[in-house]
């Protein structure tokens, strides 16, 4: 799904006109418009979930409320709202790795992942995710072992999911920010695993 | 539908191309559109369902050439027209020709109220008490289903059995709500374990299982 040149000035014109369209007929305000933006450019992102996965490794009260109520307990952390209304977070373990994707659009927990990658939109992922999770993984550089279970999540209702990734040795004496630090975007979506530090 | 977004499972797109350290927005248009998206929804005349069937509902071969934000942009328009807010000479000269109604103008987002809107979120659970058809470690089947407009079950798994891990409780079923707004159907959201063997045959490996959300709507029991 790529733009050539040609196709994307018509697009950038249409998007344009059809602003100019609605600012005038005073559908939209311009400035709602960039608070929109600066919202998830700016202040959603990955870190929110980076810093719910740290409490959960460090606080094992913490963690069993986030596999039992994980809505309520990322909404403690002040991550709410639009596209994570609904939140469940799937544990791996050394038994289970968890893999999340939305085959039939782009459903993703913004709340704490910010907008989703475009390779999680695109076609190849949403075919392969639930056809071939390991080749997937493989392809993302992530090897799971033959007696490992691996469980891919298809985001089809409104159910959005966080992956709770494995604490990786070498980390116990880590505060919660430096825990943070390591958890990548890639691992709470399932794709990747957090390495040793 | 059974559209080409149905993708799951479908083989021949190729390896997938994740782009390291990738911004957010990669042109100033998809910024645009992804803002002009959800302002436009405080007019109250779509829901999410009816947002998502305009997006998908278009020609095998536009589907696939567009990327992510030109379907936002594909849908946005369909929606404006069908709900009458814009009219297609507007849209072709990008000029007003006619205010906005009264009681629309007062539910404009304003960017004081963008924190408190987006932070709320969307109400998708309904109180009614509806009895579970299925219970927790009930074998189910998905319906072999097709129809044309919206649906949350994949085509990869009509006809295939899973067992029921868990009920989520009350939502608005997303198939109905896709075709309008007045309606509400309450319904049993379960996420169901099939395993990768069930869905894609005895080559597939044993352990693994997909996990998919599916309301009653969607089910029948299974011996």
């Amino acid at each position: 799904m790529s733009d050539d040149h040609s196709h994307l000035s018509e697009t950038e014109l249409r998007v344009r006109s059809l602003e100019s369209l609605l600012v005038d007929k005073g559908m939209v305000d311009s400035s709602a418009l960039d608070a929109l933006i600066q919202t998830y450019e700016e202040k959603i992102g990955p870190q929110n979930g980076a810093r719910v996965v740290a409490r959960a490794w460090s606080e094992p009260d913490y963690k069993a409320w986030l596999l039992a109520d994980a809505s309520a307990a990322i909404a403690d952390m002040g991550y709410t709202g639009r596209q994570g209304e609904h939140m469940y977070v799937v544990e791996n373990t050394r038994q289970t790795h968890n893999l999340v994707v939305c085959t039939l659009c782009s459903c993703y927990p913004w709340p704490v992942l910010g907008l989703p990658p475009t390779w999680y939109k695109s076609a190849p992922y949403r075919a392969r995710a639930v056809i071939d999770p390991r080749g997937v993984l493989a392809e993302f550089g992530t090897e799971v072992g033959a007696d490992v279970a691996v469980r891919v999540w298809d985001s089809t209702a409104e159910l959005r999911y966080l992956v709770l990734p494995q604490r990786p040795n070498g980390t116990d004496e880590m505060s919660k920010d430096e825990l943070a630090g390591l958890v990548t975007r890639n691992s709470m979506i399932g794709v990747e695993v957090v390495g040793a530090p | 539908m059974n559209g080409v977004h149905d993708l799951g499972g479908m083989h021949g797109l190729g390896p997938i191309e994740a782009e390291a350290d990738e911004p957010v927005f990669h042109h100033e248009w998809q910024r645009r559109a992804l803002a002009l998206t959800l302002a436009s929804g405080a007019m109250g005349k779509w829901n999410i369902d009816m947002s998502r069937h305009a997006r998908e509902n278009q020609p095998p071969e536009q589907y696939l050439r567009n990327s992510y934000y030109q379907t936002w942009l594909v849908g946005l328009e369909k929606l404006l027209l069908a709900a009458d807010l814009v009219t297609a000479g507007e849209l072709a000269s990008g000029q007003s020709a006619a205010p906005l109604p009264d009681d629309l103008a007062q539910r404009v987002l304003r960017a004081e109220q963008v924190a408190g809107v987006l932070g709320r979120g969307d109400q998708f659970t309904l109180d009614d008490e509806i009895t579970a058809t299925f219970q927790v470690g009930d074998r189910v089947r998905v319906l072999n289903n097709h129809p044309t407009g919206h649906t949350r079950a994949p085509r990869y798994a009509r006809g295939k059995c899973g067992l029921v891990e868990r009920d989520h409780g009350v939502f608005v079923f997303a198939d109905e709500n896709s075709k309008g707004r007045d309606n509400p159907v309450p319904q049993h959201i379960y996420s169901v374990n099939f395993p990768a063997r069930e869905l894609w045959g005895a080559d597939a490996t044993p352990n693994d299982c997909v996990m998919i959300d599916l309301w009653d709507g969607h089910l029948e029991a299974a011996d």
